[in-house]
């Protein structure tokens, strides 16, 4: 944690509310999100128990499933999920643009600008917590590779058609949500938490109601007061006031509430199954009312301004996925070939740093975090002297003087970046600080002044302007291209096995008590 | 004899019966003897007084003592825990119970998954233990497997009979499968048993550790977490068994040795056939030695209270109400300093406790346990904001003095300015979330 989120925390605890970490919101919120509170059994891989879905905060679905070691009743609650979750995603695929892209031909080997689709929207999914996002890659996992009645019709328990397409889509939106910045799925603690610093720990910070009550407190409550409140208050039956936001549930209620119902359920006895109904949704409903509450707190900061540019690679992947499902390609596999993994990781790595860079720019109080850390300055152009490159064609490369009062870790010649009013990008580098006067740096503009013999207008600094010079670039490039899989060294394996004879798209095995 | 002690030699098996009192046994391993000048009868009646009259104390099991492990600096843990204090009651009784229990379904998953494991006497196990440990040697054949039974009287006779069978089944020099063996480790002074899911004598004389869990390893993998805390649990198990082997090599003449890579056995994927996967522990065990080693001895710790503490709860006849008044429990608990950290919520019944006295002191840590790093000699939150917002003159003499001072006044004034900056819209007040 940084020095300055520390503070903000401390500020936090000193006023009993929750102080901003940003000012304005770094994530794309959709206009009709899909919620999604999912429950799990205790002790099973990823058996649900039931969840709340929907896009009206009035009119959840709720799916139950009252007697999660029944695999028709597990096969019915996947199935349904995938009737409330499909339609939804499937509803933006159609919706399209076309944007220009350049493609290198396969006969002539030149990069060719060709016209592709882009959906214009795509689908959001919200869950309560950090384990949510979990389990929905969990149940991605579970679905993609089963096999419905059409597809093997000599199988013993085939899956209900669309499960395994959802399976599909709920992997794709898990491993969409591992590339930071991304936002097809997101969880809401961790919404919160980039925009709010709460008066206790990152730790707690994970229980959505504790950190709902930091973040907004009801009247009369200080937040610490209220986030106790919400941890750990018991009503005279023991149990929690403010159920956990899952999935898992909490023990005193599988123990006092739940397990006597599924046995009366397993009994036979009239009207169990809509008793445990209504205890799954009681468990489920307070969840569901916080994460709408916190989408009312996330809507009212302004938007960051490169938001909707990061939203635009959401609807990239979205499309791209859209194309491979309606190609018919099978399922990812269980585990990337050497060459996928390491294209993955390479795109998580520029897509943090542009993340990084992004926010410190649209937000000052992120900056601010920079420039604590020496990773930008910001300063008042004291002076500007005219001056040119060396060499055949001399370019303008002024020299700008700036007083600072923060202390960047500068070196001469180091390169710095500084953001245009129209977007783009400004760089410079340091010119030995002149020694025995603290606070007054000379930087030497080498670029963003167009082509001419003078700087264009606007392009340099006047004396008396305030600017805020960055040490990170704006953005961050990937590392160099990988080879095609069918390349891969044998550093790293080899080739991957032709699409036959591959073991990964096989189907789990069913025993008779498997879960799932 | 007063009535008390006669009552705790009565139930006091679990715990801090000294070698010479109880089954002694060549092979035990070798517990510690008394401090010089602190009497074991003295130091084991003063821990009887902490939980009260008449009370039995809590075992401590391989999960408690990895927590306990965790953080090495918490002497009210360390107190409490070597005594038997039973934490959850006394938590319970003091107004702010733990948060955390063990659902009915993971329970019955659990043990459905651990029996299913070890039937047929273990032969999947064994099956999964050869691959994935002892791969290139001749596999072993589910008739030549010997499974000794284990049963004894008490926590120390089990212990007893544990040692001998080890070191019969590796004289034997075959495979020999210990279903529930019971072991002990040295905690703070005293002894506490531990039981790990099973043991394996391989034909070559060293000795596997096996941890069965219910989490599934799904594609190969599991959830880093609870593998992190299986691979501390076998740390203790590993601990445990090194006496035990010292002995047995002494006794048998064989090298024997006990293996730092223990067998993690998972449901595989969604269905519940185990699978398995080798789990190197040395670095939880060169860790869970050195903290254990730290922890400071439980007499010093009983030695330096007011002689008249003690954390009974004096219960009502029906052994649940707690009659002994709040306050004078807060009283006894805070005589023994804590170490509270956030993480202790997922460890400890009392951290609700804790956290609420760490909260009220306003100490950073409360925070969380890197919080202190960056702020020197501030231990309060209230000292933070103070010399934060003393002013922004970097150049006043108590800036100048204390580095992390000045970063804190350049950070509030940084963070002033782009707030001032930018109109942060105030959440909307609403109704409460929950009920």
């Amino acid at each position: 944690m940084s020095l300055i989120e520390t503070l903000a925390r401390m500020e936090a605890v000193a006023e009993g509310r929750a102080r901003p970490r940003c000012t304005v919101r770094h994530r794309h919120l959709s206009g009709q999100p899909l919620v999604l509170v999912p429950l799990t059994t205790a002790g099973e891989a990823g058996a649900p128990l039931g969840a709340l879905v929907g896009t009206d905060r009035e009119k959840p679905v709720l799916l139950a499933v009252p007697q999660p070691r029944d695999r028709d009743l597990r096969f019915a609650f996947l199935a349904e999920l995938a009737e409330s979750v499909l339609p939804y995603v499937d509803g933006f695929a159609d919706a399209i643009g076309w944007e220009e892209r350049k493609e290198t031909d396969p006969e002539t080997g030149k990069k060719v600008p060709v016209q592709v689709e882009l959906c214009s929207d795509a689908p959001q999914l919200i869950v309560p917590s950090a384990a949510g996002v979990d389990f929905v890659r969990l149940l991605g996992r579970s679905m993609r590779f089963r096999r419905t009645a059409e597809q093997e019709p000599a199988a013993p328990h085939p899956a209900p058609p669309h499960v395994p397409l959802l399976g599909r889509w709920l992997t794709h939106f898990g491993e969409r949500a591992r590339v930071p910045g991304a936002s097809l799925l997101l969880s809401m603690t961790d919404l919160l938490t980039r925009h709010w610093a709460s008066g206790q720990s990152a730790l707690e910070d994970q229980h959505l109601g504790a950190l709902l009550a930091w973040i907004d407190p009801p009247a009369g409550l200080s937040g610490r007061e209220a986030a106790e409140r919400a941890e750990s208050a018991r009503d005279a039956d023991g149990q929690l006031l403010c159920p956990p936001a899952g999935p898992a549930t909490d023990p005193a209620f599988d123990n006092r509430l739940l397990a006597p119902a599924m046995a009366r359920y397993d009994a036979g006895l009239p009207g169990a199954e809509d008793a445990l109904r209504a205890l799954v949704e009681g468990q489920l409903r307070p969840t569901w009312d916080a994460v709408w509450h916190g989408l009312d707190l996330l809507r009212a900061l302004p938007e960051g301004a490169r938001v909707p540019d990061r939203w635009k690679r959401d609807r990239w992947s979205y499309t791209a996925h859209r194309d491979r499902v309606r190609a018919g390609e099978p399922p990812q596999p269980k585990q990337d070939d050497a060459v996928t993994a390491a294209q993955k990781l390479a795109a998580r790595e520029s897509a943090q740093a542009q993340l990084d860079a992004q926010e410190a720019l649209d937000d000052p109080l992120v900056m601010a975090g920079r420039r604590l850390a020496g990773e930008a300055f910001q300063g008042t152009v004291t002076a500007v002297e005219e001056a040119f490159s060396e060499g055949k064609r001399p370019m303008p490369r002024p020299l700008v003087t700036l007083h600072t009062a923060d202390r960047p870790q500068l070196s001469g010649g180091g390169k710095l970046y500084r953001a245009l009013a129209d977007g783009r990008t400004q760089t410079g580098e340091c010119v030995a600080p002149a020694a025995g006067e603290p606070g007054v740096l000379v930087v030497r503009l080498t670029g963003g002044m167009g082509r001419g013999k003078t700087p264009e207008p606007g392009s340099v600094p006047e004396p008396g302007e305030t600017v805020c010079w960055t040490l990170f670039e704006h953005a961050p490039r990937g590392g160099p291209e990988l080879p095609d899989p069918e390349d891969t060294p044998w550093t790293h394996g080899g080739p991957p096995p032709a699409p036959g004879e591959t073991p990964h798209d096989s189907p789990d095995p069913v025993t008779t008590e498997d879960f799932l | 004899m007063s009535a008390a002690d006669a009552r705790l030699r009565r139930v006091n098996v679990f715990r801090d019966s000294r070698p010479a009192s109880a089954a002694p046994s060549p092979e035990r391993p070798a517990a510690p003897g008394p401090r010089p000048g602190a009497s074991p009868r003295t130091s084991r009646a003063r821990l009887a007084e902490l939980r009260g009259p008449g009370v039995r104390p809590r075992p401590l099991d391989a999960r408690a003592l990895a927590a306990l492990a965790a953080n090495p600096g918490c002497r009210r843990r360390a107190l409490l825990d070597g005594a038997g204090v039973d934490k959850g009651a006394l938590a319970q009784a003091l107004g702010s119970p733990a948060a955390y229990g063990q659902s009915q379904f993971a329970i019955v998953r659990g043990n459905a998954f651990e029996a299913r494991v070890k039937s047929d006497g273990g032969t999947d196990l064994l099956r999964l233990l050869h691959e994935r440990l002892a791969p290139g040697t001749p596999p072993p054949a589910p008739e030549e497997v010997a499974t000794p039974d284990l049963s004894a009287a008490g926590p120390e006779g089990r212990t007893a009979r544990t040692a001998l069978a080890l070191r019969e089944a590796t004289a034997a020099g075959g495979w020999a499968l210990l279903d529930h063996p019971m072991l002990a480790v040295e905690v703070a002074g005293s002894p506490a048993y531990v039981e790990p899911d099973a043991v394996v004598v391989h034909p070559d004389g060293s000795w596997t550790v096996v941890e069965i869990k219910s989490f599934p390893m799904i594609d190969g993998s599991a959830d880093a977490a609870k593998v992190g805390a299986a691979a501390r649990q076998a740390a203790v198990y590993v601990l445990a068994l090194e006496p035990v082997a010292r002995h047995a090599a002494a006794h048998t003449g064989r090298p024997v040795r006990v293996r730092d890579r223990a067998l993690l056995v998972c449901p595989k994927d969604f269905s519940n056939l185990p699978t398995a996967a080798a789990v190197d522990v040395r670095k939880q065990l060169a860790t869970t030695r050195r903290q254990l080693a730290r922890l400071t001895r439980v007499e010093e710790i009983a030695d330096a209270l007011p002689p008249e503490t003690t954390f009974d709860l004096r219960l009502a006849d029906d052994g649940r109400t707690a009659t002994r008044p709040p306050e004078e429990l807060a009283q006894a608990v805070e005589a023994v300093g804590a170490a509270y950290v956030p993480e202790c919520l997922a460890a400890c019944e009392l951290a609700f406790h804790c956290r609420g006295r760490s909260r009220q002191d306003g100490a950073v840590e409360a925070l969380g346990r890197g919080v202190r790093g960056e702020l020197g000699g501030l231990r309060t939150i209230e000292e933070v904001l103070a010399a934060a917002g003393a002013g922004e003159d970097p150049a006043d003499p108590e800036a100048e003095r204390d580095p992390a001072v000045a970063a804190l006044r350049r950070a509030a004034a940084l963070r002033a300015e782009a707030l001032a900056g930018a109109a942060v819209p105030a959440p909307r007040a609403e109704e409460p979330g929950c009920r």
